[in-house]
């Protein structure tokens, strides 16, 4: 008998890059994509790295693909738009060994800075995209699409969501289909994309595209599932399947689309023909909608439905059957609990001191983001990956805030594209100050290695990047590299503001390990001295979640919750807070 | 059982919510369902509101729980417990822990704290049980395992055997966390039965 397991989809597909005899993986982590890499590491059989961002993770599988060995590549939503530049190559291009892309996106934006919509990547750039719609589909999807990349020689893209990606459902498991490295031939004419072979690829993309939209229309991917009665036709895809099924269970027909580019055009009319009515349920934008429309069918879709946020069967039942469920509430204030930095967070001083300095801070993309929730509340603005670094530069050129602003960055991030931005300030001329904060590792997405830890993906010692060596080598002034201990208040205040004096550009690396991590110790909560406690609340400023205030008014600690950071004993001049 | 069972999981991030959905998930295929199990991650890990779903049955569709469809809401957290409250069934059980942690614009001042939660909920007709899973599992030796002493509050609930929900907590904890668990899981069992007899 085969075995059958509780997976979550990102396992899953991680499963079916073995199965499929898939030999190199290279990847940057991002919620909701990172386990399927993690649990990629896991097989030996499997070569598996974390990449400095997904444009070099991209290509290095794009060149493990051409040199003939099965590759992957896996990356959220917004990770696509970094590796952008090779893939609207690597349709032209094609494959050798099949290549697959998996790209998960974040419908409610859980983690995230927006909620695109990778399916026009697809359309864009014009690569086939398969959508599973729970765990199975996952595993079975990833290794059909190795088969197709190599029929059509062309890459594949695996479009995934966050519920697809982080649900648990029965999977089964096969066995790994051993692919020997596939012969490398010399072809220029196919590699190397100058304007003269480009053009000849574009001819041959088009042919590939149309072998393609002829295999869709009998795909066992595309699947009909069909209803008693003719009444309601349901065009859809992915997790917005299963919301529909839940809703309208056998009372409707359904087009379930596995691909969901290029679509089938017949076999669209034809399902569309033998309906009375046309709904196409699908999260975030219109892409099968407007496809539909186009082809001259009526339907029902985004008239009725959101492009924002996730879907539900509720949502449908309540928009599409003006069905609402009976619910109890209480009739009282609740509070919001947004997430917030940990107990014993490195980030958090250097928050306090940003505020207390009152700085503009051009922010990023990590744990650190939440330094812009009440009450720290110190960011200014946050863009997207090296932003901070990048957008502070123009800013300082343009008005000149170079003595009142900072921009703040993660030690995996700057390696991921805050470097770029640095070298661009020492190039032209900024006297902006960058800090790096430090933390020994890739925080926000679960602790992932990087190159300034150390260690592998599959924790195998590394060299280990020296951010002070490198920002010397781009052109910093080793004076200006400094590095304290962000949890020192007083030798941060004191560098930060001889850094934001000084006439070039500055890097202050804030380098503690993340609380979180298995080697750092905790160390004995800290408790409050009642007699020596005034309640002045200055213990509240650096807003840890280990310290609230009891009903006379002083201050308290939860001892299950502190670490022993001892940040909060700097904030008191009573000597109230003690070990 | 025919109809599909939903758990809906509350708490606060870090609090062990992802674990006590794999047991239960676990229990589920044991006992020879379909489960599907669906969990957050990323940012909201970091000390925010958490909420993970278990479905059960004898074929699940969606992974997820909407409003006025879960048949027992597990908290570790009784604001959380509160806040899921309109995702009850109605004839639902809320099994919280009585563990209060203030969110950020409590602790700012932003904000207050709701008092008397759990009898606000009761006075709703909604059936609550509740222990200090906290304190239970402070007791079995670790506060890490809160997360099985609130499965052991609940387990008559979920239409699992006793002997069942204890193997998945064996096979899922890891394996020096045994004994702690062990002790936790008959701690929240203990706690519930003496909910029996009142």
């Amino acid at each position: 008998m085969k075995t059958k397991r509780l997976m979550l989809g990102n396992e899953a597909v991680a499963r079916g890059l073995y199965e499929a005899g898939v030999r190199f993986v290279s990847s940057y982590p991002g919620t909701p994509s990172t386990e399927i890499t993690e649990y990629a590491a896991k097989y030996d059989e499997i070569y598996a790295e974390w990449a400095p961002n997904e444009k070099v993770a991209l290509e290095a599988a794009m060149g493990a693909a051409v040199g003939g060995a099965r590759a992957f590549c896996a990356m959220k939503h917004v990770g696509l738009n970094v590796a952008a530049d090779p893939l609207f190559v690597a349709s032209y291009t094609g494959i050798n060994a099949g290549l697959l892309i998996a790209v998960a996106d974040d419908p409610g934006m859980h983690s995230s800075q927006n909620e695109q919509d990778s399916r026009h990547y697809a359309r864009a750039a014009k690569i086939p995209m398969l959508e599973p719609s729970d765990s199975q589909e996952c595993l079975d999807f990833v290794k059909l699409a190795y088969d197709l990349s190599e029929k059509f020689d062309i890459p594949f893209i695996l479009r995934t969501s966050t519920r697809i990606a982080h649900s648990q459902s029965l999977t089964e498991l096969g066995e790994r289909e051993e692919k020997p490295i596939l012969p490398y031939e010399k072809n220029p004419a196919k590699y190397v994309m100058i304007p003269a072979n480009a053009r000849g690829r574009h001819v041959s993309l088009e042919e590939r595209l149309a072998a393609l939209r002829e295999y869709a229309e009998t795909s066992p991917v595309n699947k009909i599932e069909r209803a008693s009665d003719n009444k309601i036709g349901i065009i859809t895809a992915g997790v917005s399947y299963v919301y529909a099924k839940e809703c309208f269970g056998d009372t409707a027909s359904y087009l379930k689309l596995g691909l969901v580019n290029p679509l089938p055009e017949r076999l669209i009319r034809e399902f569309a023909a033998s309906v009375e009515r046309v709904i196409v349920i699908e999260e975030l934008d219109p892409v099968i909608e407007e496809q539909v429309r186009a082809m001259g069918i009526a339907c029902d879709g985004k008239n009725l439905l959101p492009v924002v946020g996730e879907y539900s069967s509720a949502l449908l039942a309540e928009r599409l059957l003006g069905k609402k469920p009976e619910t109890v509430r209480l009739d009282v204030q609740m509070p919001p609990r947004p997430p917030v930095l940990c107990p014993g967070c490195p980030h958090r001083g250097v928050y306090y001191i940003l505020k207390k300095l009152k700085l503009t801070v051009s922010g990023d993309i990590g744990c650190y983001t939440l330094g812009a929730v009440a009450p720290l509340a110190s960011i200014d603005t946050t863009f997207c990956m090296g932003a901070s670094v990048s957008s502070l530069h123009g800013r300082n050129i343009a008005i000149g805030d170079e003595k009142t602003s900072v921009a703040v960055i993660g030690d995996s991030t700057f390696v991921h594209s805050g470097i770029t931005g640095l070298i661009n300030m020492v190039y032209n001329g900024s006297k902006s100050t960058v800090l790096i904060l430090d933390n020994r590792i890739t925080g926000m997405t679960g602790h992932q290695q990087n190159p300034c830890t150390g260690l592998t993906l599959k924790e195998k010692p590394a060299p280990e990047l020296s951010l002070e060596r490198l920002c010397a080598a781009v052109g910093v002034d080793e004076e200006h590299i400094r590095v304290v201990d962000p949890n020192k208040l007083d030798e941060l205040e004191k560098t930060i503001k001889e850094e934001l004096d000084s006439p070039c550009v500055s890097v202050i690396i804030c380098r503690r390990p993340c609380a979180l991590l298995k080697y750092v110790a905790k160390k004995k909560p800290y408790s409050i001295d009642e007699n020596k406690c005034r309640a002045c609340r200055a213990c509240m400023r650096i807003a840890c979640p280990a310290i609230s205030v009891s009903e006379n008014g002083k201050a308290k600690i939860d001892d299950a919750l502190c670490t022993g950071c001892g940040l909060c004993t700097q904030m008191c001049r009573f000597d109230a807070i003690c070990e | 059982m025919d109809s599909v069972k939903s758990i809906l999981i509350t708490g606060v991030g870090g609090q062990g919510t992802l674990l006590a959905a794999r047991i239960l998930g676990d229990a589920a295929i044991r006992s020879g369902y379909e489960a599907k199990v669906s969990e957050v991650h990323g940012m909201s890990q970091r000390g925010g509101s958490v909420v993970t779903y278990v479905r059960y049955g004898k074929s699940v569709v969606s992974p997820l729980i909407c409003e006025g469809e879960a048949d027992v809401i597990l908290s570790f957290e009784v604001l959380e417990a509160a806040r899921c409250l309109p995702y009850l069934k109605k004839g639902g059980v809320v099994v919280t822990s009585t563990q209060e942690i203030n969110p950020m614009p409590v602790i700012s001042g932003a904000a207050k704290y709701p008092g008397d939660l759990i009898n606000q909920m009761k006075a709703t007709g909604v059936r609550v049980i509740s222990a200090d899973a906290l304190s239970i599992a402070r007791a079995a030796g670790s506060i890490k395992a809160s997360n099985v002493a609130l499965i052991g509050l609940g387990a008559d609930l979920f239409g699992f055997s006793h002997d069942v929900l204890y193997e998945s907590i064996m096979s899922c904890v890891p394996e020096k966390a045994k004994a702690v668990n062990e002790a936790a899981f008959k701690g929240g069992l203990a706690a519930a039965s003496q909910r029996h007899n009142l």
